[in-house]
C-alpha cells in the first residue's frame, strides 16, 4: 500500500526470539501451529517478521491477546531491548536512512529522550515512584540539557502536568502515592515532555478502573488531536483500538494476521481470528 | 583554648597506645604465650587466619595476643603484614580429595563410603558451662591426655583419604561434571573487583570474608530472602598438602600441610545447560582452619550468587561481596569516629539558612 | 615522657625491616601507572588493587597509598585533617610516613611538595609543582542516586547525568535551594562528573584551574582519580541559581581575625557563646606570625 507521503516510522521484518533457537523455529510456531514455543528447541518466538509503516499524525493500533508479540514490538521500538533480526527507520534520524537498531547505546538514549515517548502499562516501569510527579517529568527535560534553568523547567513541568489534568498542588507529591489513573497521566506528561515525534502506548489503560479508563483515553485522544503526534497503541481491548486508532494490525502468536483501516477491520473482519476477536466484544 | 598543637596530638596518641598495651599487660595472672594460644584457643586462630587471608599460625597467635582477643583487629594485623611481603608465585591447585581427614560428615545420605566420622565436635554435647574450668586444670590435663593416648593405641587407624560423596552424584549425572578452571584464577588482591565477577573472584572474596557477615546473609537467604535450600553433601575438615613449583619443568615441592574446612552443598534441581534432563547444582565453601559456620555460609552464598535474576540482596553480587570483608567494613564503620566537624559545619550552615530564609526561588 | 614509654614498648624502629614507604615496589608501580591513567582522563575513576596497610580502611588508606607511591627522599610532606596538622589521625598518618621514609615533614603549606588532606583544601594558594592528595570515602558521586556500581559505571560512560540533575531539582523543589554542603558534584573538563571528596562548598572554587596536581585516592573503594593542573572544574548549578559558598554569618577568626577563610565554630564553655577559628591551622599561624605575635601551645 503505497502512500505519497513518506512514513515517519518504517519497520521491516522485526523478529524477536528468547532462549534457544533452531532452524525449525519459524516453521513450527505461529497462528496455524497455535504456539509461540518451538517444539524442537523450546525457544520462544515472541514475534516474527513484522513489517509496517506509520505515517506522521497517524495513530496505528496493534491488537492481540497476550503472547501475540505486540508488547515485544513496542519494547524493541523504544530501543529498550534489541530485536533478534529486523530493521527500523525513523524519518527524524538521518532522514530515515539508518537502521535504529544498529546505533550505539548512547545515540539510542538520545533518540529515546527526544524523538520517542512511551507510556507503559505498569507505572513502575515508566516512573521513578520515589520521585515527585514533577521530578519525573523534569527528568526527561534534563536528559539533554547541560545548562538547565530551574524556573523554566518548573514552568514547563507544571504546564505539562496541567495539560494532563493534574491539580497544581499535587505536582510535588511522590508518584508512588498517586492512584493508577493519576500515574498514567504523569507517564503521559513525561512522555510528551520533549515534544517527541512518536508516542508508544503499551496497554495504557489496562488495569485501571473502567470509569477511570474512559477519562484517560479521552485525554490521550484529545492530546493526539491537539499536538498531531504520531502514536503506536498496543492493546488487547478493541474498544481502545476503536477509540484511538486510524489503522490497525491484528497479531496472533507473533505474526500479523490482518491489517487495514480500523473501521473496516472492526466492521468486516476477514481473518477467522479477527472475526473471533470482534465477535467476543459484546 | 581552641588550638590543637601538633605536639599535643602526637603525645595524645602515643599515650593512648601505651595505655592500650599497659591494660593488656598489667594483670597478675601468668603471661599468655603464643604457644598456649595456639594449643588452647585454636579456633580463634583459625578465624584470624581465615579473615586475615594468611595461613601463619604463629603470627596469628601473636596478632591475637596483641589485639587482646579482638579477632577482627588480629585479622587486620595479618592482612597488613601480608601486604608487606613479596609474592613469589601461586601454588599448585590443592586437591581436597587428598585431604587427611579428621572429621567428615554428610547430611545427604545416612551412610557413606568410609563412614560418617564425627571427629572432635561440640555438635552433640550439651552446651553447658563446665565450672571446673574456673580453676586451673593442669592436673586434669595430664590425667586426661595420658589416659586418652593410652586408649588410642588400641584403635584402628582411619583411611588416609576419603572419596567425595558428591562424586557419586556426578557419576550418576545428577551433578554437572567438574570443569577445569582457568590457569590463572582471578586474584582480587592484585586486580580490583568488577561486576559481574567471575566465580573464582567470588569464591576468593567469600573465603576472606568475615564470618558473622556472611553468616547473616546466608541465614537471610535460608530463611526466605533467597531460594537456596541447602543439603550438605559433605563437610570435611583436615589437612591438605600444598605444592609449589619453583620453576617451569621442575617437580613441584611439598611446602607443607594446611588445615581447611570444606563444604559442598547440594541445591534444588534446575534445567541443565549440558543435559536435557535436570541436575542439582553445587555450592562450594572452603576456608582456612576449622570454621564450619563460615564454610557452610560460603557454600550457600556461592550458590545464591549464581542466580541470573537476583530477587533478594543475598543473591546480588555487589551487595554480598562488597559488604562482607571484615577489615573494610569495620574500618569504615569505625572511621565515623574521626573528626567530621568541617562537613558538619557545612550541614549546620545549610540547615540554618533554610530555617531562616524568608523567600526562596519557589516563592 | 612519651619517648620513655615508647622505648619501654620497644616501638622504635618497628618499621625498619619494611621497604621504603612500606609498600613493595610492584605495588607502587601499579599505583603510579593507575595514577598516570587517571591524570590522562580527568575526573574519571580508575580501579586499582588497593593494598592493606597498617592504617584501617576508611582512615586514609587510599590517600596514603598515593602518597607512598609518589614520595621520594627529597619530598616534604604535609598531612592535614579538617585543615588541621595536629589532628590525631593526621599525626598518625604522618608518623607512618616518616617511620618508613625518613622524609621531612612540615606544617607550612608553602613549603610542602606533597600535601595529604582529609576534607579541606588549604587556604594558602597552591603553586605549580605541588601535589595535593585527597582522602576519599566515596569516589562515586552518583551514589546519591544509584546504589549499583554496574549502573553508575554506565552512566559515566554515556555521560548520562540527568538523574543527578533531577536529584538537584527535587532538592530545590523541597528546600528552595540546593542543600548539599560537602561532596558537591562537579563537572571536570566538561566530561566527567566527579566527587570532590567531602570538602566544603568553600573549597570548590579552588579546584578550578589550580596550578597544582590534584589526586584523589579511595583505598577501601579501590579507586583513583585526578584533576591535572589548569583543568576546568565547575560545580553543577542551575543557570538561575548560582553556586554559593558558605557565608558563616560574616564571622571572624577569634585568634587571627581572618574573615575570608573557612571557620570552625566552637562553643565557648565560659561565655556560652560561639567562637570561630580558622579551620586551616597553618594559615592561622602564618597570619599571626606576620602580625608578629607568638603562639606557643
Amino acid at each position: 500500500m503505497l502512500n505519497s507521503q513518506s512514513p515517519l516510522l518504517h519497520v521491516r521484518s522485526l523478529s524477536k526470539q528468547y532462549g534457544p533457537s533452531c532452524s525449525s523455529c519459524a516453521r513450527l510456531t505461529g497462528p496455524e501451529q497455535g504456539t509461540n514455543i518451538c517444539p524442537e528447541c523450546g525457544g520462544v518466538v515472541a514475534c516474527w517478521e513484522v513489517s509496517f509503516n506509520l505515517f506522521p499524525g497517524e495513530v496505528l493500533g496493534i491488537v492481540g491477546e497476550s503472547g501475540s508479540g505486540k508488547s515485544t514490538i513496542l519494547r524493541c521500538l523504544n530501543l529498550d531491548e534489541p530485536p533478534t533480526t529486523g530493521e527500523a527507520f525513523h524519518s527524524g534520524v538521518e532522514k530515515g536512512k539508518t537502521n535504529l537498531f544498529t546505533l550505539s547505546s548512547q545515540r539510542k538514549r538520545l533518540i529515546q529522550s527526544s524523538l520517542l515517548g512511551i507510556v507503559y502499562q505498569s507505572p513502575h516501569l515508566g516512573l521513578n515512584l520515589d520521585f515527585s510527579a514533577g521530578a519525573n517529568v523534569a527528568e526527561r527535560l534534563l536528559i539533554q540539557n547541560n545548562t538547565p534553568e530551574y524556573r523554566r523547567i518548573r514552568k514547563r513541568t507544571s504546564s505539562l502536568l496541567n495539560k494532563v489534568q493534574m491539580p497544581v498542588k499535587r505536582i510535588d507529591e511522590l508518584s508512588g502515592a498517586f492512584s493508577g489513573g493519576m500515574q498514567q497521566r504523569v507517564q503521559l506528561a513525561k512522555a510528551l515532555a520533549p515534544r517527541p515525534m512518536l508516542l508508544l502506548l503499551d496497554e495504557p489503560t489496562s488495569g485501571l478502573d473502567v470509569s477511570v479508563q474512559a477519562s484517560v483515553l479521552d485525554l490521550i485522544a484529545s492530546l493526539q488531536r491537539k499536538t498531531g503526534v504520531s502514536m503506536l497503541v498496543v492493546s488487547h481491548d478493541l474498544g481502545v483500538i476503536r477509540l484511538l486508532t486510524h489503522r490497525t494490525l491484528v497479531m496472533k502468536m507473533g505474526r500479523v494476521v490482518e491489517r487495514g483501516l480500523t473501521d473496516q477491520i472492526l466492521e468486516d473482519p476477514q481473518h477467522p481470528y479477527t472475526q473471533e476477536l470482534v465477535a467476543s466484544v459484546l | 583554648m581552641g588550638y590543637i598543637a601538633v605536639r599535643g596530638g602526637e603525645e595524645a596518641i602515643t599515650n593512648a597506645e601505651t595505655l592500650l598495651h599497659y591494660h593488656r599487660m598489667r594483670g597478675k595472672g601468668v603471661t599468655l604465650t603464643t604457644q598456649q594460644i595456639l594449643e588452647q584457643l585454636p579456633l580463634a586462630m583459625d578465624r584470624v587466619m581465615s579473615e586475615g587471608a594468611l595461613y601463619a599460625p604463629e603470627l596469628a597467635a601473636a596478632a591475637f595476643k596483641q589485639a587482646a582477643g579482638d579477632t577482627l583487629e588480629a585479622a587486620f594485623l595479618l592482612r597488613a603484614y601480608r601486604s608487606s611481603v613479596s609474592r613469589i608465585g601461586a601454588g599448585e591447585i590443592v586437591d581436597t580429595e587428598r585431604m587427611r581427614v579428621v572429621r567428615r560428615i554428610s547430611a545427604a545420605f545416612k551412610d557413606i563410603p568410609e563412614g560418617q566420622i564425627l571427629g572432635a565436635t561440640p555438635d552433640y554435647t550439651h552446651h553447658l558451662i563446665r565450672f571446673e574450668l574456673l580453676t586451673d586444670e593442669a592436673e586434669a590435663r595430664d590425667r586426661v591426655t595420658q589416659a586418652f593416648e593410652a586408649l588410642t593405641q588400641e584403635g584402628e587407624p582411619i583411611a588416609d583419604t576419603f572419596p567425595k560423596v558428591v562424586n557419586m552424584l556426578r557419576a550418576e549425572g545428577l551433578l554437572p561434571q567438574k570443569k577445569p578452571g582457568s590457569a590463572h584464577p582471578y586474584d582480587i588482591t592484585l586486580q580490583s573487583f568488577e561486576f559481574p565477577a567471575p566465580r573464582s573472584a567470588r569464591l576468593q572474596a567469600l573465603a576472606r570474608a568475615e564470618t558473622g557477615g556472611i553468616l547473616a546473609l546466608a541465614y537471610a537467604n535460608m530463611r526466605g530472602h533467597g531460594h537456596v535450600h541447602p543439603v550438605i553433601g559433605e563437610l570435611r575438615l583436615g589437612d591438605v598438602p600444598v605444592y609449589f613449583k619453583s620453576s617451569e619443568g621442575k617437580e613441584a615441592d611439598l611446602l607443607g600441610w594446611v588445615r581447611v574446612t570444606e563444604c559442598e552443598v547440594i541445591t534444588r534441581m534446575e534445567k541443565s545447560k549440558t543435559d536435557s534432563r535436570p541436575q542439582f547444582t553445587l555450592g562450594y565453601g572452603l576456608c582456612f582452619g576449622h570454621n564450619e559456620t563460615k564454610a557452610i555460609s560460603m557454600a550457600v552464598l556461592d550458590r545464591a550468587l549464581m542466580s541470573k535474576d537476583p530477587k533478594s540482596p543475598t543473591e546480588d553480587q555487589e551487595f554480598v561481596l562488597l559488604h562482607t570483608d571484615g577489615i573494610e567494613a569495620s574500618g569504615f564503620c569505625l572511621h565515623y569516629k574521626l573528626p567530621h566537624y568541617v562537613t558538619f559545619q557545612t550541614d549546620l550552615e545549610q540547615i540554618r539558612t533554610v530555617r531562616t530564609e524568608k523567600e526562596t526561588i519557589n516563592g | 615522657m612519651a619517648e620513655r614509654l615508647q622505648a619501654l614498648l620497644g616501638q622504635k624502629g618497628n618499621c625498619r625491616h619494611y621497604t621504603f614507604a612500606y609498600l613493595d615496589e610492584s605495588a607502587k608501580r601499579e599505583i603510579r601507572r593507575r595514577t598516570l591513567k587517571a591524570v590522562a582522563i580527568p575526573g574519571h575513576q580508575i580501579p586499582f588493587a588497593s593494598r592493606e596497610i597498617p592504617i584501617a580502611r576508611g582512615w586514609g588508606t587510599g590517600g596514603l597509598q598515593l602518597t607512598m607511591s609518589l614520595i621520594g627522599p627529597e619530598d616534604v610532606l604535609k598531612v592535614i585533617d579538617q585543615g588541621c596538622d595536629g589532628s590525631v589521625n593526621a599525626v598518625n598518618l604522618r608518623r607512618l610516613a616518616t617511620l618508613t621514609t625518613g622524609c621531612r615533614t612540615t606544617t607550612r603549606t608553602s613549603d610542602a611538595t606533597l600535601i595529604q588532606t582529609r576534607h579541606r583544601i588549604p587556604e594558602t594558594p597552591l603553586t605549580r609543582g605541588q601535589i595535593i592528595i585527597f582522602q576519599v570515602p566515596y569516589p562515586e558521586i552518583l551514589r546519591f542516586v544509584e546504589p549499583r556500581e554496574t549502573v553508575t559505571r554506565r552512566m559515566h560512560a554515556e555521560g548520562a547525568y540527568h538523574r543527578m540533575w533531577t536529584f538537584l531539582y527535587e532538592n530545590v523543589v523541597q528546600w528552595g535551594r540546593i542543600t548539599i554542603g560537602f561532596r558537591y558534584p562537579v563537572m571536570v573538563h566538561g566530561r566527567y562528573l566527579m566527587d570532590p571528596s567531602p570538602i566544603p562548598r568553600w573549597d570548590i572554587p579552588k579546584l578550578d584551574q589550580s596550578p597544582a596536581l590534584m589526586l584523589f585516592g579511595a583505598g577501601r573503594e579501590k579507586r583513583i582519580y585526578a584533576v591535572p593542573p589548569f583543568t576546568k572544574v565547575e560545580p553543577l548549578a542551575f543557570k538561575d541559581i548560582p553556586f554559593e559558598v558558605e557565608h558563616q554569618a560574616g564571622a571572624r577568626c577569634s585568634r587571627c581575625g581572618a574573615a575570608d577563610v573557612f571557620l570552625d565554630e566552637i562553643p565557648d564553655e565560659e561565655s556560652g557563646r560561639i567562637r570561630w577559628v580558622c579551620s586551616d591551622t597553618d594559615y592561622c599561624d602564618q597570619r599571626l606570625a606576620a602580625r608578629g605575635e607568638s603562639h606557643r601551645a
